[in-house]
């Protein structure tokens, strides 16, 4: 099962919030988070990273594409 | 990550040492850069008010704006996007920019002010922890301004563009734009410094994405302290610069371009913080993100200077000799405004919190 969170377009830190709460109540699996700018990429990869998730960084046209996994 | 953390520490502390040698260079004391001080004395360039010690086409704004630009044409993280409430964000920055000329400083120079040993900005830092928990606990809430779109990227030119043409305008034909004969507006270190200063800060904020409003507001809402580590580095490094030029005279009293009106340094400051965080991000930010092509944080820029602006022309602007009664009481209307605004794009009865903008498939890995 995997999660996929569009945050694309919203504003800090509200991206770090919507993955904040789907972290929290998910111990395992893969969640993707797609956003548009490097700022809410990098906030999110250091959130994940503290929760013991890994992170892989990759672009999608104009878009970040973030996928979570623990 | 590590390096990400060495370069908001250096951006922080080399922002910290370049407004101490713009002080050194002619900028007024405490006030080696001030965001919303500087894009107050452009609104007075602009002639937008006549308010004759506050006017002077800033360079280190203009150079910070094309040197976050070139900075993100460089890394490629310039994206044209932008409809996200910007009417909502016009206006946000009014009333922030109205809090922080009652205060007398943005949140970089309110750091600068403490750095001097100007104790009446503690209440100013009171006041900016207070705004950012009030809009964290909207955040928290589910506020938002919606989504911004990708747009055309000649929209997202268009902002640094009009800074270029306003820096043509100062090196060609300065007698076009007002420029102060006295009082803080005259202060100003020699035009290639100040650019060449500006143009390094909106390099190292546009790399490490700095933001004065950002370090608190993590902290509170998820204990990353990222951004608040810039925060402090450019405090340590302005005191030590401070320290080391003879320029720390701590006390209440007599400290430079500052009034000792404490529940008026809070109040402004605090209205101030929570604009920012409602905002995604402090003046300097937004200014940087503007010149990253977000045309909806280019609109909260000129919401910043009509806001001055305003401040200027209905007397709400506070002056070393304290806080005009209209400047209290826009304050106050300020409040009651951004908490309207803030209530209204919260998500206290609607929609589950956790389900916004989220997928999931089962059926997937």
């Amino acid at each position: 099962m995997y999660r996929e969170i569009d945050a694309r377009g919203l504003s800090c830190p509200e991206p770090v919030l919507m993955t904040s709460r789907e972290l929290n109540k998910t111990s395992s699996g893969t969640v993707y988070v797609r956003v548009s700018n490097v700022a809410a990429g990098e906030n999110i990869t250091r959130l994940a990273k503290s929760k013991g998730w890994q992170v892989e960084v990759k672009c999608e046209g104009e878009d970040i594409l973030l996928t979570l996994r623990k | 990550m590590l390096k990400k953390k060495v370069l908001i520490i250096f951006a922080g502390g080399f922002v910290g040492l370049l407004a101490v040698i713009l002080v050194q260079q002619g900028n007024p004391s405490n006030m080696g850069i001030c965001i919303a001080c500087f894009l107050r004395d452009i609104s007075g360039a602009l002639g937008l008010h006549r308010a004759a010690p506050v006017q002077y086409m800033r360079p280190e704004i203009l150079g910070l704006v094309l040197g976050a630009f070139g900075s993100s044409l460089v890394t490629r993280e310039f994206r044209a996007i932008g409809g996200s409430n910007a009417l909502t964000r016009f206006m946000l920055a009014i009333i922030s920019m109205v809090g922080m000329l009652v205060f007398l400083g943005c949140p970089l120079r309110l750091l600068l002010r403490l750095a001097g040993g100007d104790f009446n900005a503690f209440l100013g830092l009171a006041g900016l922890v207070t705004g950012t928990a009030a809009g964290a606990w909207f955040l928290n809430r589910g506020f938002t301004l919606g989504r911004a779109m990708p747009q055309k990227k000649i929209n997202g030119y268009l902002f640094p563009v009009i800074i270029f043409i306003l820096l043509l305008l100062l090196f060609f034909t300065p007698s076009l734009l007002f420029s102060s004969q006295a009082g803080p507006g005259s202060l100003h270190a020699p035009l290639l410094i100040s650019l060449g200063a500006g143009l390094f800060i909106g390099i190292l904020a546009q790399r490490s994405h700095l933001c004065m409003a950002g370090g608190i507001r993590d902290l509170i809402l998820s204990r990353d302290i990222h951004l608040l580590s810039g925060f402090i580095s450019l405090l340590v490094i302005a005191l030590i610069g401070n320290l080391l030029t003879g320029s720390f005279n701590p006390g209440f009293t007599n400290q430079p371009l500052a009034h000792s009106d404490g529940v008026w340094n809070f109040l402004g400051m605090m209205l101030g913080g929570w604009g920012f965080v409602l905002l995604g991000g402090c003046p300097l930010r937004q200014l940087v993100a503007a010149s990253d092509g977000n045309t909806d944080c280019a609109v909260t820029v000129l919401g910043l200077l009509v806001g001055a602006a305003l401040a200027h022309n209905f007397g709400l602007a506070a002056s070393p000799k304290g806080v005009p009664l209209a400047g209290k009481v826009s304050v106050i209307i300020g409040l009651v405004i951004i908490f309207t605004i803030a209530f209204f794009n919260s998500k206290f009865l609607t929609t589950k919190l956790s389900a916004q903008g989220v997928s999931s498939n089962v059926q997937g890995n």
